[in-house]
């Protein structure tokens, strides 16, 4: 795996627009945050990495069976996605996310 | 991902990043639709979906103005967060062109330039487009209508270049790759792949400007691939590396994801599995009323304006017709200029509106005889809704 570097601000782009130098972009900052609630922490460790917590908020919330809905989105993470979540955080990342993403 | 070289910061704890003051936002008509509008580098407000990767979906006032999309207000979409903001440098750019060719090549931005040009408009709408409006709801990225632009893109046609490495007679796909990629090495790299002959129409390109300016960052800068009729998926941004297949491509983007019901109508009966699958195609046929929106007062008896606009997947926009009365009696609508048949065309009507509220309807026929469904089609991914659009108005 890529190492990961940690950084309290965005992705950042250092350029210039002279010729010879990469073009400047800069991304803004990302706003949206996940709710409290169980395992927080847990969702905060295996999800964050990849995706901004818009992913997950702006989800439909009427499912008839909140749970079924997000134990499946997050075994595709998982297989199809290749997230390396640990088995065990499974369960606790599902109760987080039907329980506050539910209905 | 076809990379070159590149830092990657990421931005690990953002999950848990400070809220931010309150920007200001807009209310996509399904539940759960509230967005807020975002302004990134070379773009206006836009309505934002996701950050990281970004997905920005354009305002649909927007498609009022003219039926060429802005620069500034083109939708953005991505799928891996491992973006190359930070290593796009048109002075050292290069396109690789390998696998079952006589001759690979390298080729830099200014060698593909003076290759001979094409020019084309030609709609881009992503797959998942108007996805919110999905009943069941299903998974994925929750666009509006807003997911979809049409351009005028200038490059060099691909058959140009693969006639150029020397395409060799084993050769059954070509493959794609962009400089943006993955986050983690064990996700699937983004790449897409066209059958042979497809890539060799002579109409799928390699373009680096758009309604004559370079592309933006965040559409493919600095060479994107055009696809004209096909889905989004297919135009695969910050193209650096083209690979001539004697397989088909078997990834997840080819064989997992992006696959219809394999039949007539790419559905199934809501809620049901996909079933047997193919990989999707051409845009099918729709249109849409954009002078008026959802709720609008118009005056009674007197003639209202109403314009729009519609596309298909290539055949061409033959006819459009407008309801006053919810679907029962239909009206011809005048095209607008013809920009090529893989653009939008714009519509328009003139027609007064008795006193009350009225459903206003829109429907396309295209020159191959296709027209748009009454009632919403369903697959489980979300793909190529084409109803028949509503606004409903009230004249007073």
């Amino acid at each position: 795996m890529r190492r990961l570097i940690q950084a309290a601000i965005p992705l950042i782009v250092t350029v210039t627009a002279a010729v010879g130098a990469p073009i400047a972009y800069q991304l803004p900052p990302q706003t949206a945050t996940l709710a409290p609630g169980p395992n927080h922490d847990d969702v905060m460790a295996n999800c964050g990495a990849c995706h901004s917590a818009d992913y997950i908020t702006t989800q439909p919330r009427t499912f008839p069976d909140p749970k079924a809905f997000w134990t499946a989105e997050v075994a595709k993470m998982q297989k199809a996605y290749g997230a390396p979540i640990d088995d065990a955080a499974v369960p606790k990342i599902v109760e987080y996310l039907a329980s506050t993403y539910g209905r | 991902m076809a990379r070159l070289g590149r830092r990657l910061v990421l931005q690990g704890l953002a999950l848990a990043g400070a809220a931010s003051a309150h920007a200001e936002t807009v209310t996509l008509p399904f539940e759960n639709g509230e967005r807020p509008l975002v302004k990134y580098p070379q773009k206006r407000p836009l309505i934002g979906l996701t950050s990281r990767p970004p997905q920005l979906e354009t305002p649909f006032a927007v498609f009022n103005e003219g039926v060429i999309t802005p620069n500034d207000a083109f939708f953005v979409r991505y799928h891996l967060a491992a973006i190359p903001v930070d290593s796009l440098d048109p002075d050292t750019f290069t396109l690789a062109v390998k696998g079952a060719v006589r001759t690979a090549l390298t080729l830099n931005l200014a060698q593909l330039k003076a290759l001979p040009n094409v020019e084309l408009v030609a709609v881009n709408q992503c797959s998942g487009n108007s996805r919110g409006f999905f009943e069941p709801r299903v998974a994925g990225g929750q666009s509006g209508n807003g997911a979809m632009g049409n351009a005028r893109w200038r490059g060099v046609a691909l058959k140009t270049v693969l006639d150029h490495a020397g395409v060799q007679a084993s050769a059954v796909q070509v493959r794609f790759d962009g400089m943006d990629g993955p986050v983690m090495d064990t996700t699937p790299d983004f790449a897409k792949a066209l059958d042979i002959d497809h890539a060799r129409d002579g109409e799928v390109m390699l373009a680096w400007s758009m309604n004559g300016t370079d592309l933006p960052v965040l559409n493919g800068y600095p060479l994107r691939l055009i696809v004209p009729g096909y889905y989004g998926t297919y135009w695969v941004k910050h193209l650096n590396e083209i690979t001539v297949l004697e397989h088909p491509l078997a990834n997840f983007w080819m064989a997992t994801a992006y696959r219809i019901p394999d039949n007539e109508c790419a559905c199934v009966p809501p809620g049901a599995p996909a079933g047997k699958t193919k990989p999707i195609g051409r845009y099918d046929i729709r249109s849409f009323i954009t002078s008026l929106s959802d709720g609008a007062k118009v005056g009674a008896d007197r003639p209202i304006a109403i314009k729009g606009i519609a596309f298909d997947g290539g055949s061409g926009i033959k006819e459009v017709e407008l309801s006053i009365d919810a679907g029962k009696t239909w009206i011809t609508t005048a095209l607008g200029d013809d920009l090529g048949k893989y653009s939008f065309r714009s519509w328009t009507a003139q027609t007064p509106l008795p006193p009350g509220t009225h459903a206003l309807k829109v429907r396309a026929i295209s020159n191959a005889g296709e027209t748009q469904p009454m009632q919403p089609r369903w697959n489980p991914a979300g793909y190529m809704r084409n109803v028949v659009e509503t606004v409903t108005v009230t004249a007073a």
